[in-house]
């Protein structure tokens, strides 16, 4: 590949992140402020009402216990949302053929469409972390593995959105995922508990829960325990990454859904 | 010279079956204005998606500017601006913007992307309005929005998708005017439309598609030369008091002000003329019955007979593309 290619990718993945960071910015009352609401009542009612008569969780308060799971919670949901409703928004409004035309790479559109919802997964955690210095103390135990974690679990779900929107025919495609999947894989991901609490089975059935390993790496990271080795945590979110980057990659050079 | 497009051997089965193209051969020379015509469903669209990477093709060979389309795809790429049928922007974005963002898409940076979006949208009326959200435009504005978009990267080659449709006559002869200045700048452009008389105005090479398959593919000139039989309608400036009998040319009388002349090749018109005077009769103005290509269009398109009119094998020798008046 040559310098001029480099630069003109470069610019194009530039440009569509820009575009992207422009319109949900554009939107902050649908797009940041919503999560950041949701998460100050779960503080409010779950770390303080609640929370107060629930006492220790793994040897910390309630409350803080659960900081790095909601953070988590929010940048996995507003990730996939971004781009699963921007890119079925283009392909609806027809303005994805703005970039079918033009000579960018599919790779070039898969990761200026993903960095985009990282834009806005890491803003709302950003606000939500602010919000939750209301209600505890920053604790960080190692920056950079809460730096990493939370940002490949941001590309992985930004990247499951991309296919979600792939394949989306209608509004009713870009809510099903979210609403029967994500949301009882997040809640049920040990955002509120940890699974030693679980009987043996069911501790067996959360294994399985790819999202349980994000946000326990999360929240070793912040507080320093976690039910899993961190490097086992890195490899699930390694592999998820690369899986459901291959699977991108291959639905946009077939055309699956953007081209007849 | 390297054609601005080649098409060899164009196939197209959709998935449930339908033949939208049925091996179409077709050349459009470098700096040429050049029609695509044809009823709807014809394969117009389809021909325009896979040669801009829309659709994609089932068999044969695309090159524009000796690009293949399957090796170079790039290249292909950077060399053609689209202007579709159906308005493909995003209606909550600026218009400034969704000119600089296409411009990114080709690697212009953003200062320079700028520069360009602001000639264009200068040229086409539209940078005044460069900060609108793009739905608050009228269907006119639309069209040269996506104009502009089409020419931000200054493509060798602009594919029109009926261009014109819904914009009214005064703002479409004033998009004429642009196409046929930036044509005499030296870009080849291909234009598809349903107004016969705009292809007729433009353009000096045509191509008639019709079920998937090129019917006829000449120079203007040498496709209105089929016509045997023009009929013109004379507007009188006064009322006719006795039409002139056994002319060598027939003449109609319509009305007590209007007549109509039968003109077949080979006669001229200073002869009707010279009989009319003779006659007594003043001409005000003169115009065709009909628009000459749409006579034609329609009689190629609904798979008619050959009609007495129509000289068959008028198709000669190419004739070299002349520059717009």
């Amino acid at each position: 590949m040559s310098a001029r290619h480099l630069h003109d990718y470069w610019v194009a993945f530039r440009t569509i992140v820009t575009k992207e960071v422009l319109r949900f910015a554009r939107i902050w009352v649908q797009t940041i402020l919503p999560p950041v609401i949701t998460t100050a009542l779960y503080f409010i009612i779950f770390g303080g009402l609640i929370g107060e008569r629930i006492g220790e969780m793994d040897g910390f308060r309630y409350m803080d216990f659960i900081v790095p799971g909601l953070i988590m919670l929010a940048v996995i949901t507003n990730s996939y949302s971004n781009v699963v409703s921007s890119f079925f928004g283009s392909k609806f409004q027809r303005h994805i053929e703005e970039m079918l035309v033009s000579p960018i790479p599919n790779s070039v559109i898969i990761l200026g469409f993903v960095f985009g919802g990282v834009a806005r997964g890491l803003s709302v955690g950003v606000a939500v972390l602010l919000v939750s210095l209301f209600f505890s103390p920053l604790s960080i135990h190692n920056a950079g593995v809460m730096l990493v974690v939370v940002l490949l679990t941001s590309i992985l779900f930004a990247l499951a959105g991309l296919i979600n929107g792939v394949f989306a025919r209608t509004f009713d495609d870009i809510a099903i995922v979210p609403t029967f999947v994500l949301t009882p894989l997040t809640y049920l991901g040990g955002v509120f508990y940890s699974v030693s609490l679980l009987p043996e089975f069911w501790q067996g059935v959360s294994m399985l829960n790819p999202i349980l390993y994000m946000v326990d790496g999360f929240r070793y990271g912040s507080l320093g325990a976690s039910d899993f080795p961190i490097a086992v945590s890195f490899a699930v979110i390694g592999l998820f990454i690369a899986v459901l980057y291959t699977a991108a990659l291959v639905l946009l050079k077939r055309g699956i859904g953007i081209r007849s | 010279m390297t054609p601005a497009l080649e098409i060899r051997g164009l196939r197209k089965t959709y998935k449930n079956g339908f033949e939208a193209l049925k091996g179409i051969d077709l050349e459009v020379a470098p700096g040429s204005f050049f029609a695509l015509l044809g009823p709807n469903g014809a394969g117009k669209s389809t021909t325009i998606g896979i040669i801009t990477s829309l659709i994609n093709k089932t068999a044969g060979e695309v090159r524009v500017f000796g690009h293949d389309l399957d090796r170079d795809q790039q290249a292909v790429k950077r060399s053609i601006g689209l202007v579709p049928q159906e308005f493909n922007f995003n209606n909550f974005e600026p218009i400034g913007e969704i000119v600089v963002n296409q411009a990114g898409y080709y690697g212009i940076t953003r200062h320079e992307a700028w520069r360009r979006a602001e000639h264009y949208l200068r040229e086409l009326g539209l940078w005044e309005k460069r900060k609108d959200m793009a739905r608050t435009l009228s269907g006119g504005m639309k069209r040269r929005l996506m104009i502009a978009r089409a020419l931000v990267h200054e493509p060798r080659l602009l594919i029109l998708d009926e261009p014109t449709a819904g914009v009214d006559i005064e703002l479409r002869r004033s998009m004429w005017e642009f196409l046929r200045r930036i044509n005499t700048d030296g870009r080849s452009i291909i234009l598809t439309t349903h107004y016969l008389e705009e292809a007729e105005s433009l353009c000096r090479n045509i191509a008639i598609i019709d079920d998937g398959q090129i019917i006829e593919n000449t120079t203007m000139k040498q496709l209105l030369a089929k016509l045997e039989t023009e009929t013109m309608v004379l507007d009188l400036s006064e009322p006719v008091l006795q039409l002139p009998q056994d002319t060598e040319i027939p003449i109609r009388q319509i009305d007590e002000l209007t007549l109509e002349a039968d003109i077949q090749r080979g006669q001229h018109l200073n002869d009707l003329f010279r009989t009319l005077d003779q006659a007594g009769l003043k001409v005000q103005s003169m115009r065709n019955k009909a628009n000459r290509l749409e006579e034609l269009f329609l009689r190629m398109t609904r798979n008619e007979p050959e009609p007495s009119h129509l000289t068959p094998g008028a198709e000669g020798a190419a004739e070299q593309p002349e520059n717009p008046q």
